[in-house]
């Protein structure tokens, strides 16, 4: 009988074009995700006089400076400034020249690429998937190998649909337990990383197994897929089951007919098969996880709100209390203080890891009824989530608790658009990065789910959502 | 891309862990062309101030360390982001070697392509090597390539491991994208052979909405 195989092998195995004996393949690239940066990668691709090989294999998306808010309803007004509204137009530009499907401004599928690929359906199980971003990998919660990849490579694939890849080590990481109310897979995510370090992914494809995985909806599995990045890990995948099959047979440009019945065959036979080998495995039980947070200035800086800040007297390797003093010195924050009770500047709800239907509910669980006392700025990962959530009477909960209902973006996450944090504030934050100056020169960042994003919002502090 | 030759150059150290790359080149630079002069944003914010006066404390800006041309860093260098401005600021500013225990991945495989060489060492080494160029401010390192050695201003050599290929293309200067170019054929068999099997995973249509 043939050796068990894992989901990655299957999926890797099925792209190689051409192996080199003596390390990297040539990988086929099913798609191609773009966002305004991959001027760079057109740049290359002009100078070298080459063109994109396959245009439907690629697709553009405005996102990182598209702005959140209008002027007279106007999207395109309200760019934050000219080099902001010059890299919208050249991706426009570039995707039309090359023939690229794009998605701009005034789109009503407008929204974050990581958000608008899955949600219409463009990323199935089983598809080797590229983009000019580090969180091309939230896509793996699909069960497609997903990775983000630098300009010299996307120009790569716009000519030839190829990376080189050495084939990476696998971990899987099973996942058990029930997960308390108010806790989610955001949760989950920061919980892991803070056990097995920043970097301990590296090198890594992470496969997220587990009871907790199974039951989790393809929202919750994009949150955990999206920080596994964070980790260290390139890529992570979920194996696709029901849960998959179902969101994708309501996406508007999955397969149908006859298609979707010879993908579905596909797809049930693509899950890791019992006795593969990883060649590392983890595993996290959490039915007594409390919500994290982030403390510092790197995603393993996290704790349980029940926790405190770390004491840098209590490190013996002085290379690591160094690194934990600095954090702490950017972060304004006195050792041994616990972390509720923090006050917080500013909050925002949105960015890749957090801007679903289903973040949104979460958060307007927390604000109905009640008020921000802090400025609260929410960004639905795409404009298909926006509608969807008016359906559904979000924004005025959200407008009624006194934050702000914007537009599909980046935003805060990063402010390349503008919406940024002024130095020395503190932001408690729903995207994935807790880095220093991310949201802004001098900003203080504390990740955390949406939910624990609201409550602290509404507490103007850190605090416990499960106490509201 | 040019053959990457070896070096002897004045070498930085840059204590942090977690370096990552939004660090070593700010997003908001992000929206700029190359023939801006990457060189300028590189670790932007550590290295000036809001006024833009350079941060004397920021090693970088110390007399000794200005020449230098290899970096001597913490775990988890250039981790983050998989902005590719990170490793053109660095080449930009005359780096061609960035020593650490660890790196980000997309940063790591983005130096390849620039003729940037990431060397990874155990972190005990790499801490010593930090404190010798703490101890002699501008002191100068030599990393061989062909070797896989690097050493240190004691004159103690630590060798290194790399992929074959990646050494193969890095001292030949061979482009990743040049050499893929020759499989087009091969690509196109395999899209037949792929898509003949799969239908449902070729792209569909485009341009198709709104
Ligand atoms: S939301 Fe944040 S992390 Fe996600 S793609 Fe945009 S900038 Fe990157």
């Amino acid at each position: 009988m043939d050796r068990p195989l894992t989901l990655f092998e299957k999926i890797w195995n099925r792209h190689v074009v051409t192996a080199s004996a003596d390390g990297e393949s040539l990988l086929y690239v099913d798609r191609n995700l773009l966002h305004e940066g991959s001027f760079l990668a057109f740049d290359l691709l002009r100078h070298a006089g080459s063109r994109v090989r396959r245009p439907g294999g690629s697709l553009a998306f405005v996102d990182h400076f598209a702005p959140t808010r209008r002027v007279e309803g106007d999207r395109a007004a309200a760019i934050f400034d000219a080099d902001g509204r010059h890299v919208i137009v050249e991706l426009e530009k570039n995707a039309k020249a090359h023939g690229l499907e794009f998605f701009g401004l005034d789109d009503e599928l407008q929204g974050i690429m990581h958000v608008v690929g899955p949600e219409l359906g463009l990323v199935l199980p089983g598809l080797v998937i590229t983009g000019n971003d580090s969180h091309t990998c939230t896509n793996g919660a699909f069960g497609a190998l997903a990775f983000g990849i630098g300009q010299s490579e996307i120009k790569q694939v716009l000519e030839t649909q190829t990376v080189w890849r050495s084939r990476p080590k696998t971990m899987r990481v099973r996942i058990d337990g029930g997960l308390p109310a108010r806790v989610s897979s955001k949760d989950v995510a920061l919980a892991l990383i803070g056990r097995l370090g920043a970097g301990a992914g590296t090198g890594y494809v992470i496969e997220y197994a587990g009871s907790c995985v199974a039951a989790m909806s393809m929202e919750a599995r994009m949150s955990l897929t999206n920080m596994a990045i964070e980790a260290g890990a390139r890529a992570g995948l979920v194996g696709p089951d029901a849960t998959t099959f179902d969101y994708l047979s309501r996406c508007a440009r999955a397969p149908k007919g006859g298609d979707w019945h010879d993908a579905l065959e596909a797809w049930k036979g693509l899950a890791t098969e019992d006795g593969a080998g990883f060649d590392r495995e983890v595993s996290l039980d959490v039915n007594t996880l409390a919500p994290m947070v982030t403390w510092g200035t790197s995603l393993d800086q996290a704790d349980g709100i029940d926790g405190r800040i770390p004491q840098p007297a209590d490190v013996d390797d002085p290379d690591k209390r160094a690194v934990l003093e600095r954090s702490l010195a950017y972060m304004g924050l006195t050792p041994g203080a616990a972390l509720q009770g923090i006050p917080i500047d500013r909050a925002f709800i949105g960015s890749c890891t957090n801007s679903r239907i289903e973040d949104l509910r979460a958060a307007a669980d927390i604000l109905r009824g009640r008020r921000v006392r802090v400025p609260t700025l929410i960004s639905p990962g795409s404009m298909s989530v926006k509608r969807q959530a008016e359906a559904e009477a979000l924004d005025g909960i959200f407008v009624s608790a006194g934050a702000e209902w914007g537009d599909a973006s980046c935003s805060m996450c990063v402010g390349s658009n503008g919406d940024l944090v002024a130095s020395g504030r503190r932001c408690a934050s729903s995207s994935p990065r807790n880095f220093e100056g991310r949201q802004g020169i001098g900003a203080r960042t504390h990740v955390m789910s949406p939910a624990m994003v609201a409550a602290a919002a509404v507490a103007g502090a850190i605090v416990d959502v499960r106490m509201l | 891309m040019e053959p990457y030759k070896g070096l002897t150059a004045v070498a930085v150290p840059l204590d942090d862990a977690n370096i990552d790359t939004g660090r070593i080149f700010p997003s908001r630079f992000l929206r700029k062309p190359r023939s801006a002069g990457y060189h300028n944003f590189l670790f932007r914010d550590a290295r000036f101030d809001e006024a833009g006066s350079e941060r004397p404390e920021f090693i970088m800006n110390r007399a000794p360390y200005r020449p230098a041309r290899i970096v001597v860093a913490g775990a988890n260098f250039a981790c983050g982001s998989s902005r590719e401005p990170a490793v053109y600021a660095l080449v930009d500013a005359g780096f061609r070697c960035v020593i650490a225990p660890s790196f980000g991945e997309i940063f790591f495989s983005n130096c390849f392509r620039n003729g940037l060489l990431p060397v990874v060492l155990p972190a005990a080494d790499v801490l010593e090597l930090r404190r010798q160029l703490h101890e002699q401010p501008g002191a100068q390192m030599t990393v061989d390539l062909d070797a896989q050695h690097v050493s240190a201003p004691d004159g103690r050599e630590y060798r290194f491991e790399i992929d074959p290929t990646r050494k193969l293309r890095l001292a030949q200067g061979l482009d990743d994208a040049a050499l893929a170019l020759a499989y087009l054929d091969e690509i196109a068999q395999f899209e037949q052979r792929h898509f003949s099997t799969w239908p449902w995973a070729a792209p569909r249509g485009n341009g198709a909405h709104g």
